[in-house]
């Protein structure tokens, strides 16, 4: 929808990194470089990952046992360390993607007026 | 489940992989594998960024929280001045006297006492079933030390005075006369010097002494050539052979000078029972308390069959030296702490109340701040750091407050009695009490904080917003905050009852009947210097006196009354049997004119006049007590009796019976007592006592000038008011000294109290208003009202004065070694003291009942 120039990133609000994360890893294990790159690509380019924060990111996650780490080699027989999503990371996901959704229906339910999408008066 | 933290070294694995990633992908894309590299790097940003904030991860964000909660709670305390000047006042109170009065506990009952090992030292004596421990005699001291295996050294003391010759005169001073080996027991040397030799303690030894460290410091000027230098005590030269540590005090000898060997025997000392030297012993190792116990028992009972001394039925007594020097004072510091604890528990609980009723009104605040998403771990670390700060003001506060506390508690011990408890000089804040006040600051700042986390787990965040302020009463508050309430009452009960007690005891001890007329009496001591002329002095020193303007009477005694019943001797009625162990009477060498001086009342016969001298046949006063005990049912005057004056049999005849005079400390009954007429020949220290027609304070100086006129023979020490002097005694320090204290304890406990029970009510009150509205709103009269809100207040009163008194109970039995003439279940105390706290509290209580009763019910339905 939006006309988008090349530098035109919008930081990670705070918070939703660690959603994307999760997200990014429902389709199984990946890398943190593989992690910021489905973000980038993902959401067309418009979310550029600052690597300092997505490793503490990653970090934090784990430490919350929302998702695993392990060692392992890549398809191009590359050492990297792989994270895969955790059962509490799938529920805490699952919690967390229903709250977002109804905040950005009452954030679109204001700024788009009545012209909100997707369903009016709840 | 505790897992290895990932190592930077893992991390860094990690950044060089996803830049391997990186720069595969730009490869892939045509770029040089350098360039590629190069651009991967430049993509990621600082790598040394990214691994440092890797490390740090958490630390920051934790100090930031601290740092954030801190400001916050500074802010809190800030923005309501009064809640944190209250709170910190109130803690300031509690800890700084718990503290104060741990550290005169400390020293008196928990440091070692300053001498070598200890434990070991024991105070080795005769005991009598009456008195458990009665002086050696100095024969049985030798004996005794010859025959006991169980101490490695025995060693003796005694008391005596000098009249040393300074450059202005005689003075008279204190000294000990210590045997052989004395320093040697307690493991103290002299500084500069030596000990005594063992050739100048041998009888007939040469005249040396050793100095007290004051004494070198004030008398010598701390020269190093006072050792070798000589002394002028009593017009005898007398060799300083050196000085003491400055460390070293010798609590049972009080405010010593100077010590000598015993190395020369009174008249009297020769004799086996002529009692005047106290025995000090160190155990030998392995040797236990009880088996020395059962030794000297067993020597004592040997040396009385051998020498015939059953008559006063003498046992050995072996107690730890520590026991002598501060057992006195325990019960008194054992009840202080007592009372400080109290205070402090009653300071602390009342500060957790006060954080109580704040959180209670943040209950919105935690609620939205909990909504929000503030984990419950984080509103805690909030509620923690508060209390955190609050009980680190309120130490601090403490802390200074300690030191004034002590300074005020040693200025209330009068120098003579301080002087006999050398531990007070190290009152000081040491290990023990640093770590107390740790202690006390943690407890503390865990009691402030908990109650408000405890609160906080009770509910959960999101009832409060939509219950908010309204609606019921926050049941958990009401609940929570009254039995706190009951717990400062019950413990405000105990100390006034304590209080009460203690004061009822001061009052009985300084109400006891003296016999005799201490208002308008002045005293001094008085020596006179040996030689020619002793006799006529006397005369002279009454007749200069009594001729002072102001001066009605004057007279003499070798013992002032009230202080001790020491000098007895042991007497024996002709024609009837001896009492075996009971034969002690106080002793006491008076002018003629001393009993009229000081209104000893007569029962029958007559004074002593001046025909009354030892020239004569002896003639005696003795007091009801004596005539009751040895002289039942019969007319004393004119009866006889018998004692051992210096091994010599001497018959005295009663000439007058006079009522009680207390001889002994307040706190034990009066003894039988004989009076003799003086004997100017032997007796040359005395007390000069001065009856006034104004003031007797003011009398004192000229006296002193008078006698100093009369010529420099004359050493006058203690000039102090009979008044003064009882009051300074042991017994009534310690009861006053307790009594004060325990009774300001009480007094800040009650207002402490009573402001959090109006806390309670004023919240409650506040809290119901709409549904007193209704009530009132429905018809309730005002009366009914006022019912309601003091009844929630008498239930907690009563349920504070129940509890309280039941532990008055207990609070009385561990008191009753300080009371005095009173019961430990005193009715009018108990009464008096519930009677009190009733009244103060329903006051408190009264105040928000009235503002409950005149609330508007228009305005408050009107406000929904």
């Amino acid at each position: 929808m939006t006309t988008r120039k090349d530098a035109e990133h919008i930081s990670i609000l705070q918070g939703t990194l660690d959603l994307l994360i999760l997200k990014t890893l429902v389709f199984g294990p990946c890398h943190g470089q593989g992690i910021a790159r489905n973000i980038r690509r993902q959401s067309e380019e418009v979310f550029f990952v600052d690597h300092g924060s997505l490793y503490l990111a990653l970090q934090r996650l784990e430490d919350k046992k929302l998702i695993s780490a392990k060692w392992g080699v890549s398809e191009n027989n590359r050492k990297a360390r792989f994270y895969s999503l955790s059962a509490k990371g799938r529920e805490h996901l699952t919690e967390k993607t229903s709250e977002w959704r109804r905040l950005t229906r009452a954030m679109a339910l204001i700024l788009g007026g009545a012209a909100a999408p997707e369903g009016e008066e709840g | 489940m505790f897992r290895r933290k990932r190592s930077a070294k893992d991390f860094t694995d990690e950044v060089q992989a996803h830049l391997q990633f990186e720069a595969d992908e730009l490869e892939a894309e045509g770029l040089t594998q350098q360039e590629a590299y190069r651009r991967a790097r430049a993509a990621f940003g600082s790598v040394a960024a990214a691994e440092e904030r890797f490390r740090l991860r958490g630390r920051v964000q934790w100090f930031d929280n601290l740092g954030r909660d801190f400001k916050f709670a500074l802010r809190q305390l800030a923005r309501n001045p009064s809640f944190a000047a209250v709170a910190i006042f109130v803690l300031t109170l509690g800890i700084g006297a718990a503290m104060a009065i741990f550290a005169f506990a400390d020293a008196a009952l928990l440091e070692p006492l300053p001498y070598a090992d200890p434990n070991r030292l024991m105070s080795v004596n005769e005991s009598s079933a009456s008195t458990p421990r009665w002086p050696l005699s100095y024969p049985d001291f030798v004996d005794w030390q010859r025959m006991n295996k169980s101490f490695s050294s025995l060693a003796a003391y005694s008391g005596t005075g000098f009249l040393l010759r300074t450059a202005s005169g005689l003075e008279s001073i204190q000294a000990e006369r210590v045997s052989g080996g004395f320093f040697r027991t307690l493991g103290v040397e002299p500084i500069m010097g030596r000990d005594f030799a063992p050739d100048e303690n041998r009888l007939g030894g040469p005249n040396v002494v050793l100095l007290s460290y004051r004494t070198w410091l004030n008398r010598f000027e701390a020269r190093r050539a006072a050792v070798g230098s000589t002394v002028d005590l009593d017009g005898k030269a007398f060799a300083v052979i050196g000085v003491l540590p400055p460390s070293f005090s010798f609590g049972p000898a009080g405010n010593v000078e100077f010590w000598t060997p015993i190395n020369s025997l009174s008249f009297h000392e020769h004799s086996r029972d002529f009692y005047s030297f106290w025995g000090i012993g160190r155990l030998r190792d392995g040797v236990s308390l009880q088996t020395a116990r059962a030794e000297m028992n067993s020597i004592a009972d040997v040396l009385q069959r051998q020498y015939g001394t059953r008559s006063f039925n003498l046992a050995a007594s072996v107690v730890p030296l520590s026991e002598v020097i501060v057992g006195d004072v325990r019960p008194s510091l054992m009840a202080l702490l007592g009372g400080a604890l109290l205070l402090l528990l009653i300071a602390c609980v009342n500060v957790g109340s006060l954080v109580l009723a704040r959180s209670e009104s943040r209950r919105r605040e935690i609620a939205v701040r909990a909504a929000l998403g503030a984990p419950r771990a984080r509103l805690v670390q909030q509620f923690v750091t508060e209390g955190l700060l609050l009980a680190v003001l309120g130490c601090l506060g403490g802390l200074l407050a300690t030191v004034g506390f002590i300074r005020l508690l040693g200025a209330l011990v009068p120098k003579d009695m301080s002087a006999k408890m050398p531990f007070l000089e190290g009152v000081h804040q040491n290990l023990h009490t640093c770590a107390l006040a740790i202690g006390i600051c943690v407890l503390a700042a865990i009691l402030i904080a908990a109650t408000p986390i405890l609160r906080l787990s009770q509910q959960r965040g999101r009832d409060s917003l939509v219950e908010g302020d309204r609606g019921a009463v926050s049941r958990f508050w009401r609940r929570m905050g009254s039995n706190l309430v009951v717990v400062e009452l019950a413990i405000a009960v105990v100390l006034l009852a304590s209080g009460g007690l203690l004061a009822r005891s001061l009052y009985s001890l300084l109400h006891v009947r003296l016999g005799f007329d201490v208002r308008p009496l002045a005293t001094v001591q008085i020596s006179l210097a040996a030689g020619a002329g002793v006799g006529t002095q006397y005369s002279e020193i009454l007749r200069r006196v009594q001729q002072l303007p102001g001066v009605q009477a004057a007279g003499l005694t070798s013992r002032l009354p009230v202080q001790c019943d020491c000098n007895t001797d042991s007497i024996k009625v002709i024609g009837k049997p001896e009492l075996v162990g009971e034969n002690e009477v106080d002793e006491r060498h008076v002018s003629p004119g001393y009993l009229p001086a000081i209104a000893a009342s007569l029962v029958r016969g007559r004074f002593f006049t001046d025909a009354d001298d030892s020239s004569k046949q002896g003639v005696a006063i003795i007091n009801a007590s004596l005539a009751r005990k040895y002289f039942p049912n019969r007319d004393p005057i004119g009866q006889r009796y018998t004692n051992t004056e210096g091994g010599h049999l001497s018959t005295w005849e009663v000439v007058g019976e006079i009522e009680d005079v207390h001889e002994g400390q307040l706190d034990v009954p009066a003894a039988p007592a004989e009076y003799f007429p003086l004997q100017p020949t032997i007796e040359r220290g005395f007390t000069l006592v001065v009856r006034t027609a104004q003031n007797p304070a003011a009398i004192l100086p000229s006296i002193t000038a008078t006698l100093r006129q009369i010529g420099d023979g004359i050493a006058v020490s203690n000039e102090i008011t009979m008044e003064d002097a009882i009051d300074s005694t042991q017994a009534a320090v310690l009861h006053r000294f307790s009594a004060w204290l325990i009774g300001g304890f009480a007094a800040a406990a009650l207002i402490l109290s009573v402001v959090g029970l109006y806390g309670v009510i004023a919240y409650s009150v506040r809290q119901r208003r709409r549904e007193i509205g209704v009530r009132i709103a429905l018809g309730a009269q005002r009366g009914a009202i006022y019912a309601l809100v003091l009844t929630q207040a008498g239930w907690l009163i009563g349920a504070g004065l129940a509890i309280g008194l039941f532990g008055s109970f207990s609070a009385a039995r561990l008191l009753r070694n300080l009371l005095f003439g009173v019961s430990t279940r005193d009715p009018l105390t108990l009464s008096g003291v519930s009677a009190l706290l009733a009244i103060v509290a329903l006051i408190a209580a009264f105040l928000p009942a009235r503002r409950a009763a005149s609330v508007d019910p228009a305005e408050v339905l009107r406000a929904e």
